[in-house]
């Protein structure tokens, strides 16, 4: 039997759609749906975590995002400058910070920080400076990268043009490079935040008192108080969505301004 | 140095800066790209390099406002000692506008921006007043409906006319520019080479790198040809493309202005 390229093309594709069907056919049945649905699918008993969860665990969650935010792009953006420096101990120290901040889990930091600093030198930070300084430092890492990045693809014509000017060198970076590389980045940094707001669940670790859960916290309270099973991760889990999907249909929109036009 | 008071706001007479040159040599790593160059341009002249690439002559305009730095040898640049290590270059700049080839405007400032940031940031001028003098520069090249344009929306041509007026509203008393017309699409040179030409008539001393051989001769008091890091021969233009003395003069212009003559060079 012959077959045109085209017909053969459509017959694959019946083909596959048939497997993904067939295979989620089987992954349905071969479900325990009661078990299941009390252990993960069991909103019945989830009423208690709100609205606490909403006013509470999303708000704290988008507070200790936003300054470990605010933290990491300062601190990336000076790494960022240092790693660029004609003077050789600022890259040295901007590399290193980088690769020791990228290296290790985020967990470390948190626990460094909220228990190893602390005990070292004798000081209690509140919850929220430790949020801010252990998520922020690990942050300063990644952004740092996408920024360097970021300032390289700015040509180097920018830069030449605005010192002919009579612009200092800081004076040029300020107010003509780092201005376009921030467009540049726009998108890359809007997935560091999607990042970022997950990794602000890792203060579970951290002694926590009610005001100061997060979305990870409540969805753990709730496991141990609810009996509902699972259920309450799962509500916690929905929450991240609403503040990452947006993230992520922002950072698709500034991609595609970029690749319109250069301003 | 005589400073002559000028009116405010860069409308006024332009007071043009001359430039010395005294055996400039520059090498990167073992090669050397300027072989000991010394030329001397007077306020008030238009000069016009030329030469086969890599003869060295962007990288001598580019000395001038240090955007290179010279190896050996010595730059003044009205009244600045440029190879002075204790020069205060940004200073020193602010009198020395420079025109790029790739235009290099800023893409996310519009026209008028573009021409008044370094004004206000730089010379510290008031917003209102830079925008006085970034409109007056804008009219001088012919551009001032499009003050509110940004780069990507301006064709090429009109780009690197609102670097010139970018150039001119720090009220430059020295002009450089870089191969100004090399990355134009041939129908909007003219618009540039005529914005350069006023510029000229006005009194303002300019450095040229071009290969627009009518420019050069119509324009420049003088033409210096270089080749291979050294001046081979300078003199007024009718003389130095008209009828050249030196082998390697003849036969570049010969090149440059017989458009039969067919050759594929790497």
């Amino acid at each position: 039997m012959a077959m045109t390229a085209r017909q053969r093309a459509r017959v694959s594709l019946y083909v596959q759609a048939g497997i993904f069907i067939v295979a989620v056919a089987a992954l349905i049945l071969a479900t325990d749906w009661e078990t299941i649905g009390n252990s993960v699918f069991n909103f019945a008993k989830i009423g208690p975590m709100f609205p606490g969860i909403f006013v509470t665990g999303l708000v704290n969650t988008l507070v200790y995002t936003f300054l470990g935010f605010i933290v990491g792009l300062s601190g990336g953006l000076l790494l960022a400058l240092m790693k660029l420096s004609s003077f050789p101990l600022y890259r040295w120290i901007a590399t290193g910070y980088i690769e020791f901040f990228r290296g290790i889990p985020a967990l470390l930091v948190f626990i460094a920080f909220g228990y190893g600093v602390p005990l070292a030198f004798g000081v209690s930070w509140n919850v929220t400076v430790i949020v801010m300084i252990s998520l922020g430092m690990v942050a300063s890492a990644y952004i740092a990268e996408t920024l360097r990045a970021g300032l390289q693809a700015v040509p180097k014509g920018q830069l030449e043009a605005a010192r002919s000017l009579g612009m200092p060198q800081w004076r040029a970076m300020v107010t003509i490079v780092i201005p376009q590389a921030f467009k540049i980045v726009l998108p890359p940094l809007t997935n560091e935040i999607i990042l970022l707001t997950k990794d602000s669940s890792l203060i579970y670790v951290l002694g926590l008192t009610a005001s100061q859960y997060e979305l990870t916290k409540f969805g753990r309270d709730g496991i141990s108080s609810l009996g509902a099973g699972l259920t309450p991760l799962l509500v916690a889990g929905a929450f991240y969505l609403v503040i990452t999907i947006p993230l992520s249909l922002l950072a698709r929109k500034f991609e595609s301004r970029s690749a319109r036009t250069k301003r | 140095m005589n400073d002559v008071v000028r009116s405010s706001g860069g409308t006024g007479t332009i007071h043009a800066a001359g430039v010395e040159i005294k055996d400039l040599r520059k090498s990167y790593g073992s090669n050397e790209v300027l072989k000991g160059i010394s030329l001397d341009v007077a306020p008030g002249e238009v000069v016009c390099l030329i030469g086969p690439s890599g003869s060295g002559k962007s990288t001598l305009l580019r000395c001038v406002n240090l955007l290179e730095q010279p190896n050996q040898g010595s730059i003044q640049v009205g009244g600045f000692e440029a190879t002075d290590p204790d020069v205060d270059i940004d200073k020193m700049r602010r009198k020395v506008g420079m025109v790029f080839q790739q235009f290099n405007l800023f893409p996310h400032l519009d026209a008028k921006r573009n021409c008044s940031i370094a004004q206000t940031k730089v010379l510290k001028r008031s917003q209102a007043e830079a925008d006085k003098v970034s409109m007056h520069n804008l009219e001088r090249v012919g551009l001032g409906h499009l003050a509110d344009r940004f780069p990507d929306q301006l064709s090429g041509g009109q780009q690197q006319r609102v670097a010139i007026a970018r150039a001119l509203s720090m009220d430059p008393e020295l002009m450089l520019f870089d191969e100004p017309t090399s990355a134009l699409d041939p129908e909007t040179v003219g618009d540039v080479l005529s914005v350069m030409r006023n510029l000229a008539k006005e009194g303002m001393t300019m450095l040229v790198v071009t290969h627009e051989m009518g420019f050069a001769r119509e324009v420049a008091d003088r033409v210096v040809f270089m080749d291979g890091g050294v001046v081979v021969e300078e003199g007024v233009a009718e003389q130095v493309i008209g009828a050249p003395t030196q082998p390697r003069t003849k036969e570049f212009l010969r090149r440059v202005l017989d458009p039969t003559h067919i050759e594929i060079e790497e």
